[in-house]
């Protein structure tokens, strides 16, 4: 039996869409139960955090510039930067490093050339 | 603020994700041509399901010709973490907010985007949500697209330098309020530690990483819930 592609795409959008709506439409009221509201506090910086470590370790192609990054927005984060230099400042500090744990290749051609003098 | 004024800020707390998800996306393109997919048809998955997990779970049941019930239940599975977030933001909205706010709003809920509307002190507006998204489905959207027409056009080392913003920009989501509030900060040492065991520990690291998420957002924020629970005057600033 040959699948259309468009219903499988209807498919995957119809229930992706399901699953964020229905909770935001089902609970129009502010919440009373003392547990359950502090549940729905707490979720967010709890799932935030499980998808962040240890899987920054493997975003990058090297762990070490992954790690730095990780911990140094960590402080950032901390001493009150916002979301956006955040996020720039863990790009640039990774993309710095592997300039020194994976070289470009021309650097690593002047070293060597530089080693043979 | 103005709606305008939210929707500016909202945009630009999107440049970081749409940058990042430009780079992940990309992979996500060459997958789905991998799949069979055309570039139009996988930049219109990524627009209408904005989903990393879901969207490589669903092209790889295509690519082996899966029936249309498997790739319901794959996405429902692959997609169910965003359930909690839903239910969560619902109590970041004013409950005077319209239906058709809330089913927009739903609309645009990924872990990124959720994660910078959650970072809004006070009832959540709407608009900043949706100019955060407007600016981040381009990347995605772009980047789908790039990648299955043009497969890996990115440097490697441009590619890890973006993806690692995604996570820089959830660090700038929790810290802060681990920085308030003293249960916050052990419960995110818990669930980098639980995280990290539930990778390398034999039996559980089979479980895929979005059942991962689920399960042990879904524990460590009950456990607390029941034992710490929120005071009633940290409740009334949030």
């Amino acid at each position: 039996m040959t699948h259309n592609i468009f219903i499988y795409i209807a498919c995957m959008a119809g229930v992706t869409f399901l699953i964020r709506v229905l909770p935001l439409t089902l609970i129009r009221k502010e919440i009373k139960n003392k547990t359950v509201r502090s549940f729905l506090y707490y979720v967010p910086y709890v799932t935030l955090a499980v998808m962040t470590f240890p899987a920054i370790l493997s975003a990058t192609q090297s762990p070490i510039a992954a790690a730095v990054a990780l911990i140094a927005a960590i402080a950032l984060a901390y001493f009150g930067r916002g979301l956006f230099f955040v996020a720039v400042s863990a790009c640039v500090i990774v993309f710095v490093l592997e300039l020194f744990t994976n070289p470009p290749l021309f650097i690593v051609n002047m070293f060597s050339a530089s080693i043979c003098f | 603020m103005s709606n305008k004024q939210w929707f500016l800020k909202g945009m630009r707390a999107g440049v970081p994700i749409c940058l990042g998800y430009f780079a992940v996306s990309i992979a996500l393109g060459i997958t789905a041509k991998g799949a069979g997919i055309t570039a139009l048809q996988a930049a219109i998955t990524s627009l209408l399901i904005n989903a990393s997990a879901g969207e490589y779970a669903g092209f790889s049941l295509i690519a082996v010709g899966a029936s249309y019930v498997e790739v319901l239940l794959m996405e429902a599975v692959a997609n169910a973490r965003y359930l909690l977030m839903s239910a969560s933001l619902s109590q970041k909205l004013n409950p005077k907010t319209k239906l058709w706010q809330r089913l927009l709003l739903g609309f645009t809920v990924t872990d990124e985007i959720f994660g910078a509307s959650i970072s809004i002190d006070g009832y959540l507006s709407p608009c900043f949500t949706y100019g955060a998204f407007v600016v981040a489905t381009a990347g995605w959207t772009s980047g789908t697209f790039i990648g299955a027409v043009l497969g890996d056009v990115l440097p490697l080392r441009l590619m890890s330098a973006l993806a690692v913003g995604l996570y820089g920009m959830f660090i700038s989501v929790f810290i802060p309020e681990a920085k308030k509030n003293k249960i916050v900060a052990a419960l995110v040492a818990i669930s980098f530690a639980a995280s990290f065991a539930f990778e390398k520990l034999p039996f559980v690291r089979d479980i895929s990483s979005g059942i991962r998420v689920i399960i042990l957002t879904v524990v460590i924020s009950l456990v607390a819930a029941i034992f710490f629970p929120v005071k009633e005057a940290s409740e009334n600033d949030t």
